[in-house]
């Protein structure tokens, strides 16, 4: 019998790495967009969330899980795509096109992972570890995130670049989503064109959810 | 009568002499070609100008001509067996391209598959896949009646669907990653679905998987590009199969 390496080294469980951490990880994108809606509702709403939440029993329990999920998603990317270009070998200038082509999202995830990557570094750098205000209801001391927003927002390169990575951030989702059912080994005639309608009305929802919260904000809030 | 209308083609073929040779591209006018050869006779053609002029011929794969064997290996502007789904190069024919076209013609290129000459690779990596796996190693001893084991029409329809896969190695050619799962998923379809093959699936699904990643293909990021490419069909759905089998398969293997 041949010898065998361990699970996560293998081309499938490599797969499932990515599938399993992405499926994590769009859970929280889409946890997050939700959340963020009630910016919409009042500053105050906004505010007493992220305080709820930062002040919850479960919340260094759930950001070690993030960090997780996002090294392991983010190592494994990069070496999937620096394994697969050696694989490749010589590139060819021309590659499958017409009825053999491949979605754009699905060659590109490297780039999209990558700029949502950097994104989220710098989006953690401004919000949360940003300018630390601090506002007062009812007795209770809260930050003022709602006012930390309003002046990063008040920048319309910082809103197109914000629109910018959340687009990218779609086209990621668009291919992972549904690629997440394929690599866990979820694939069958009768579902998988619900799975990939579903795919794409999920990277949709969150993409111009997000989208959505800077343009509201620069436009009607400033 | 032939409707056969005659074009003429510029045609980009890679030249390379050995593995080790870096290849280049060489640019041969072809006049007179009718819309009726295949691909691979109009290669024929080409070689019989380039043999009059003293040239030395273009080396490409190719075996029945009739779409079985997966022999024939040739990218087509891009395309591992030309532009039409399920087609393969030798059952595409030049009333698909215009007159005129300028046609770009390489190997099926994956480091997987060095090149022995010019648009001839070297599919074996894919036979060591089979060879880890890719068989019933029981003693069958001679044919049983045909009803002794029932088998549903479904599995049956399954196995066989999996079972058209020639190994052409197109879905390796065609993968931005030079990944082969389709290929090996295919071909632990076409036993795991069936009850001869069944016994062993556990043990096939991590061998072959293994042999696969020690042939040095790339991973597979579910781009699809290997479905579409493929002459005979085989879909993504073995590809899941496998999945399920080779987890399943470590999860509960005894021995690790």
């Amino acid at each position: 019998m041949t010898s065998r390496s361990g699970f996560f080294s293998s081309s499938v469980g490599k797969k499932y790495l990515m599938g399993v951490t992405g499926a994590g990880l769009s859970l929280f994108v889409l946890a997050h967009m939700l959340g963020n809606m009630l910016l919409f509702v009042s500053p105050e709403a906004y505010n007493l969330y992220g305080h709820t939440l930062i002040h919850s029993k479960f919340i260094y329990f759930f950001e070690a899980g993030l960090i997780v999920l996002f090294l392991l998603h983010i190592i494994y990317g990069v070496t999937l795509t620096l394994q697969n270009r050696a694989a490749r070998g010589y590139r060819t200038y021309l590659t499958t096109s017409g009825d053999k082509a491949v979605t754009f999202s699905s060659k590109t995830m490297i780039w999209t992972g990558t700029i949502v990557g950097v994104f989220t570094i710098i989006h953690l750098l401004n919000f949360k570890f940003g300018a630390y205000y601090e506002i007062v209801y009812d007795g209770v001391t809260v930050r003022d995130l709602q006012r930390l927003m309003l002046e990063l927002f008040m920048s319309p390169w910082y809103v197109a670049w914000y629109v910018f990575a959340m687009l990218t951030m779609l086209f990621h989702l668009w291919h992972g989503v549904q690629s997440a059912f394929q690599s866990l080994g979820f694939r069958h005639p009768r579902y998988t064109p619900g799975i990939i309608k579903f795919g794409a009305v999920f990277a949709w929802i969150v993409g111009l959810g997000f989208m959505s919260q800077p343009l509201y904000v620069y436009f009607f809030l400033n | 009568m032939s409707k056969a209308k005659k074009i003429n083609l510029t045609l980009k073929v890679w030249r390379q002499k050995d593995q080790n040779e870096i290849g280049r591209f060489e640019t041969h006018p072809v006049k007179g070609i009718s819309t009726d050869m295949s691909f691979l006779e109009m290669l024929d053609h080409l070689n019989q100008q380039i043999i009059h002029a003293g040239g030395d011929p273009i080396a490409f794969d190719s075996d029945c001509r009739e779409g079985i064997c997966g022999s024939c290996s040739t990218t087509i502007n891009g395309n591992p067996h030309g532009p039409d789904r399920e087609t393969a190069t030798c059952q595409l024919h030049m009333r698909r391209f215009e007159d005129g076209q300028t046609i770009v013609v390489e190997p099926f290129r994956a480091r997987a598959f060095p090149v022995i000459r010019d648009i001839s690779v070297d599919r074996s990596a894919l036979d060591r896949i089979i060879a880890a796996g890719g068989f019933v190693s029981v003693s069958t001893g001679n044919a049983q009646d045909a009803n002794a084991i029932p088998i549903s029409k479904e599995s049956s329809d399954l196995a066989f669907d999996a079972a058209a896969c020639i190994g052409c190695g197109a879905c390796v050619a065609a993968c931005k990653n030079a990944s082969a799962m389709l290929f090996t998923s295919a071909k632990i379809s076409q036993l795991a679905l069936l009850p001869q093959g069944a016994v062993e699936k556990d043990r096939r699904a991590r061998n072959m998987v293994a042999q696969m990643d020690r042939e040095k293909f790339g991973n597979c990021t579910n781009t699809g590009a290997c479905e579409a490419a493929c002459p005979k069909g085989i879909t993504l759905e073995n590809m899941a199969r496998m999945n399920r089998q080779f987890t399943s398969a470590w999860l509960t293997a005894r021995v690790r």
